[in-house]
């Protein structure tokens, strides 16, 4: 790294650090409840958009005038008003994150990920790897050449799936959200543990020597190549931004329409009851019954989040709608399609299931344990 | 020069593709741009995002769909480097 930037990265560090520092002593001095401030206006105004939901509420029932609870013009107006909220809400939030992460996707293109994980090795290299994962930008057809570029490079079959188990399952993105539908605890928490599950299974997938069952063509060949990416200029950064935020909003787009009309209906039609009865947390198949579906759907993150947050507030378990969500997003067929291109069957298979297996663990873990974290 | 614009011929590789013909086309350079599939190829290159753009076998873009705007700029930079053999401007 030149000079110039090697400071300029010290600086920002020394920033964030004095920062959390601040934060640190504020609430040493002044209480916690001062200190958390700034944290509760992030999730609940900026990423909640809880002024957004009044703003809705009031023009809604402007128009529909004074309704009673219970009748179908409540019925009405409060979807009418949930609709129109969660559908603004997660369009903004759509566009302004898919912006700020893809600006900083393009600090870390796939090439100066493997040349990162080269040097490192064991456990310490799965949890760069699921790290990495997190933030390098992934379609699903770069899995392969991923993958391919990795193997080939010397990269052991643990560090690679760590990175591909993490990749889909937990990125920025989705901690944004996650934030501001649950709050920092559990946002954080998920990252954690589906994190630490990548590295579990990346090391599983290695040490038990599935790693091996990849198709012939990935090992052999060249790619052993490390090139340094070109530079890229401010502006192309903030293009290369500004296009992932309109492909991104325009591919899923149907998802969210879909995601919010199914959550206005869970909100105001949907009995609590049925709800609590089939993935309340208390009941020991709801984490099977949010698993069985989500694995074989796949939906954008963005359109999960008004479902999960609808059933959420109906009683469903915290554990059982971040499984429902984790398995959603996770496993796709055209993702899977493209793995079975370089990966053998007994490989894909063993990923698969360790995959599901982990996401139902952490489902169960977070029925058990959600409530310290709320 | 030897222009290829590197891809998995899906959408977005055909419009770097064609970015990248326009370009040149703007700027005069006769070279015909080849759109090259081969993800052997690719990855021999050390490429694992495309679309891509290589001039001279030297790599000057990855895993973004340029606009012919930076197109522009690539090829222009290829073509001083060419003219030009201090270091200054590699």
């Amino acid at each position: 790294m030149k000079k110039k930037k090697r400071l300029s990265l010290w600086i920002t560090i020394g920033i964030v650090v004095g920062l959390i520092v601040f934060n640190v002593l504020l609430g040493v001095f002044a209480g916690w409840d001062v200190a958390k401030a700034p944290w509760d206006f992030i999730s609940n105004q900026i990423l909640g958009m809880a002024w957004l939901k009044s703003l809705v509420e009031k023009l809604v029932f402007a128009v529909s005038g004074e309704v009673v609870e219970g009748t179908w013009q409540y019925v009405v107006a409060s979807s009418v008003e949930f609709f129109i909220y969660d559908f603004i809400k997660i369009g903004l939030l759509l566009c302004f994150l898919i912006f700020g992460i893809s600006y900083i996707q393009s600090y870390f293109p796939p090439e100066k990920t493997k040349k990162i994980l080269g040097k490192y090795h064991g456990i310490g290299a799965n949890i760069i790897g699921a790290l990495l994962g997190t933030v390098t930008p992934f379609c699903s057809c770069s899995s392969i050449p991923i993958f391919i570029g990795f193997t080939r490079a010397g990269l052991s079959s643990g560090v690679t799936f760590s990175f591909l188990i993490s990749s889909p399952l937990v990125d920025l993105g989705s901690l944004m959200l996650l934030v501001g539908f649950f709050g920092w605890p559990i946002a954080i928490a998920y990252v954690i543990v589906g994190l630490v599950l990548a590295v579990i299974g990346g090391t599983i997938i290695e040490k038990t020597g599935l790693g091996k069952n990849v198709e012939d063509f990935v090992k052999s060949g060249t790619g052993l190549i490390d090139i340094d990416s070109p530079e890229l200029t401010q502006q192309d950064r903030l293009i290369y931004a500004r296009d992932q935020m309109w492909q991104t909003y325009k591919k899923v787009f149907w998802y969210v329409i879909i995601g919010v009309g199914l959550g206005a209906l869970i909100h105001n039609v949907i009995p609590t009851t049925w709800v609590e009865t089939l993935l309340g947390s208390n009941t020991w198949y709801g984490v099977l019954v949010a698993s069985g579906i989500g694995v074989p759907m796949y939906a954008d993150i963005f359109g999960t989040l008004p479902v999960a947050e609808a059933l959420y507030s109906k009683g469903a378990g915290l554990g059982t709608i971040l499984a429902f969500m984790m398995s959603v997003t996770a496993l796709s067929l055209p993702s899977l399609i493209m793995l079975r291109k370089a990966v053998k069957p007994k490989l894909l298979a063993a990923f698969i299931v360790i995959v599901v297996i982990g996401i139902i663990f952490i489902g169960y873990a977070f029925n058990a344990f959600g409530y310290l974290f709320i | 020069m030897k222009i290829q614009a590197l891809g998995c011929g899906c959408p977005n590789s055909q419009k770097n593709y064609e970015a990248v013909v326009a370009a040149a086309k703007e700027l005069g350079i006769e070279d015909e741009v080849e759109f090259y599939k081969d993800s052997e190829g690719i990855m021999a290159m050390g490429i694992m995002s495309t679309p891509a753009l290589v001039i001279d076998g030297k790599i000057y873009s990855t895993g973004r769909v340029l606009k012919v705007k930076q197109a522009k700029q690539l090829l222009e930079k290829a073509m001083a480097s060419k003219s030009c053999s201090c270091d200054s401007c590699k």
